[in-house]
């Protein structure tokens, strides 16, 4: 089992996404149209646009949460396809953090964060336990980590979600909309967490609407709309000069409000 | 501090007047609020003491002695409960050999402990699944004996509580992990194992228990080659345990309906395969769902074993009605029916309470 993890093929700035001509229906709902994205590895990018564009749908597909009808997707060298046992071990490797964060609410926050180490990774539960305070304290949390999700607020459960994906020292971090459904003031404890990450090296794809954040931290800014990839440019320049009209419009009635 | 004692003592004036205050108050808040509360109260009030006071007398102020005889009993206007004393051991252990009698109640006494004790959430470990099995074992050796200087007895002699108890206990404790394999398979992607469970479920809540154990009693031995014999009372389990999973299945599908998708997503996204999420993640929320369904469950399967009489088995109800058919003792009905209903309302209840507490403390910490 051991000897089938492909052991770190991409080193850094190499490809460890790569989407060709994905396209991906609901039904006659046409959702994504014609996906070519490749992503190397340690790059931050954040994915923008109005709801419906198809963002959510398109970093779901990357960990297989969604199902792409063609085209197709490689993680880290491993093709996403029916076959179970690659979809478990591109999982491994990829984390996702939700916007309602998903916690496991029977479990203390220290064992939310060990139990996918225990279980898939097979570590030995002193070890988890240990990364897990370490990666806890990384998201200035370890002090609750006996506590029950539930006795957290909104902020200090996604910062929790976070960890728990860290613990299980994944290559790449899948972030979908992580402070749409936090209160305004937890906004910033859940992004100074993101900002430490992303300037830590880790390849990361966030779906937000957060503007400062993407000019802050992002290398590349990707705007759907429609299920298309409309336009894709390093912050700087996509907000400045942004080319196609639908960004125009996305931006100036995000940045207006 | 001070400040709160002076708020606290508050002059007359402030005070609410007397009649919402002491028990008069208790009365208007609680049984005479509004006109159809009040009418409701008159005639439940009337209704205990109608009821109350009769009974009162049957049971005890005109009822026979403990050692009354039988015409003694006749004569008295009361309950004779010296038909409960002289028939006691015959309705808890059935036609057990009366000299060995010690040994079902023994054996009982370890049924009711090894449950008392999985009741505690600290002995919810692997080890105690072998402690259970133990138990049943001693129950076996204890009730079919041959061991150990024993003399053998066979299970067509046993009877009452001891049968009524291994028939819920492995009916239920074997019903239950199937149950949660047909509840999985009910919600199953794959389309053959779907088909299977939804068919198996609604064939088996489609039909009444009773033929579920007359099918099991009459029909399977016709089917059956001829030498073959397969014992009366495991054919009765296995009745019990394939109609109680199919209800409980249901009641665990939906604790599962109730599990919003993202525990499922979170559970993927972090690499776990199906049967780690289900174990670790779907099943320890989605059962504590379905607490109240399954011990309603719990509760009907306890008091449905005593349809076991149909096939010729004596449990508890079996055996006093056979209590009831000795000569000397016919007619007592109410004192034996009232003493084998005591016995199933504390079993029941404390399933009831368990349960409540059970809910509570699971609850307890991680509310949503």
């Amino acid at each position: 089992m051991a000897t089938t993890i492909p052991q770190a093929r991409t080193a850094a700035g190499e490809e460890i996404i790569q989407c060709l001509g994905v396209h991906k229906w609901y039904g006659e709902f046409h959702v994504l149209r014609d996906i070519n994205l490749s992503v190397t590895k340690g790059e931050r990018i954040v994915i923008c646009g109005p709801s419906g564009s198809g963002k959510s749908t398109l970093i779901r597909c990357l960990n297989r949460l969604e199902e792409h009808q063609k085209g197709s997707i490689v993680i880290d060298g491993i093709e996403l396809t029916g076959n179970l046992k690659n979809i478990e071990l591109v999982r491994r490797e990829v984390g996702m953090v939700f916007q309602h964060f998903n916690l496991f609410p029977h479990l203390t926050v220290l064992e939310n964060c060990t139990l996918a180490p225990i279980w898939v990774r097979k570590k030995p539960r002193a070890e988890a336990e240990a990364t897990a305070m370490k990666y806890l304290e990384r998201v200035r949390i370890a002090d609750q980590a006996r506590k029950y999700p539930g006795q957290l607020s909104g902020g200090q459960q996604q910062r929790v979600a976070i960890a728990r994906s860290l613990c299980m020292s994944p290559k790449i971090m899948l972030f979908d909309e992580p402070t749409s459904a936090l209160d305004p003031e937890m906004v910033k404890e859940v992004l100074d967490v993101m900002v430490t990450l992303a300037q830590s090296g880790m390849t990361m794809l966030c779906v937000t609407h957060e503007m400062g954040f993407a000019k802050s931290v992002a290398d590349r800014v990707i705007f759907m709309d429609r299920g298309e990839i409309v336009e894709q440019a390093p912050p700087e320049e996509f907000f400045a000069n942004p080319k196609s009209d639908r960004t125009k419009l996305f931006l100036s009635q995000i940045l207006n409000h | 501090m001070a400040g709160h004692v002076d708020t606290a003592s508050s002059t007359a004036a402030e005070r609410p007047p007397a009649l919402s205050l002491g028990p008069i108050g208790w009365m208007r808040a609680n049984l005479f609020n509004t006109w159809y509360n009040a009418i409701l109260t008159v005639l439940i009030g009337w209704a205990i003491l109608m009821i109350v006071p009769p009974l009162f007398r049957w049971a005890i102020v005109n009822a026979a002695g403990f050692d009354a005889t039988s015409p003694q009993c006749r004569q008295a206007t009361g309950a004779c409960w010296a038909f409960v004393n002289e028939k006691m051991r015959f309705i808890l252990f059935g036609t057990f050999p009366y000299a060995e009698q010690w040994r079902p109640l023994l054996a009982t006494a370890i049924i009711v402990a090894t449950l008392a004790a999985a009741a505690n959430r600290r002995f919810w470990k692997p080890w105690f699944v072998a402690v259970s099995l133990g138990a049943l074992a001693l129950f076996g050796v204890l009730m079919w004996g041959g061991v150990l200087g024993m003399t053998y007895v066979e299970n067509s002699l046993w009877g009452g509580l001891p049968l009524t108890l291994i028939l819920s206990v492995i009916g239920l404790s074997v019903a239950f992990p199937f149950s949660i394999l047909l509840a999985l398979g009910r919600r199953s992607t794959m389309p053959a194992i779907k088909a299977i469970c939804v068919a198996y479920i609604e064939l088996i809540r489609g039909v009444p228990l009773v033929s579920l154990l007359f099918m099991a009693s009459v029909m399977l031995p016709l089917f059956l080659p001829t030498g073959v014999n397969i014992d009366k009372l495991l054919r009765a389990l296995v009745a019990f345990i394939l109609f109680e999973a199919a209800y409980m299945a249901e009641a665990i599908r939906g604790g599962l309906q109730a599990m919003p998708k993202g525990q499922y997503e979170a559970a993927d996204a972090l690499g776990l395969n199906y049967w780690q999420a289900m174990r670790k993640i779907i099943l320890p929320q989605a059962l504590a769902i379905s607490i109240p369904p399954l011990v309603n469950t719990f509760i009907s399967t306890f008091k449905d074993t005593s349809l076991v009489i149909i096939i010729g088995l004596y449990d508890l109800l079996g055996t006093a009605k056979a209590a009831l058919s000795d000569p000397a003792w016919r007619g007592f009905y109410r004192e034996a029916y009232l003493f084998i209903g005591v016995i199933y309302w504390c079993f029941c209840f404390s399933m009831s309470k368990y349960s409540r507490w059970l809910e509570q403390d699971l609850n307890r910490g991680h509310k949503r």
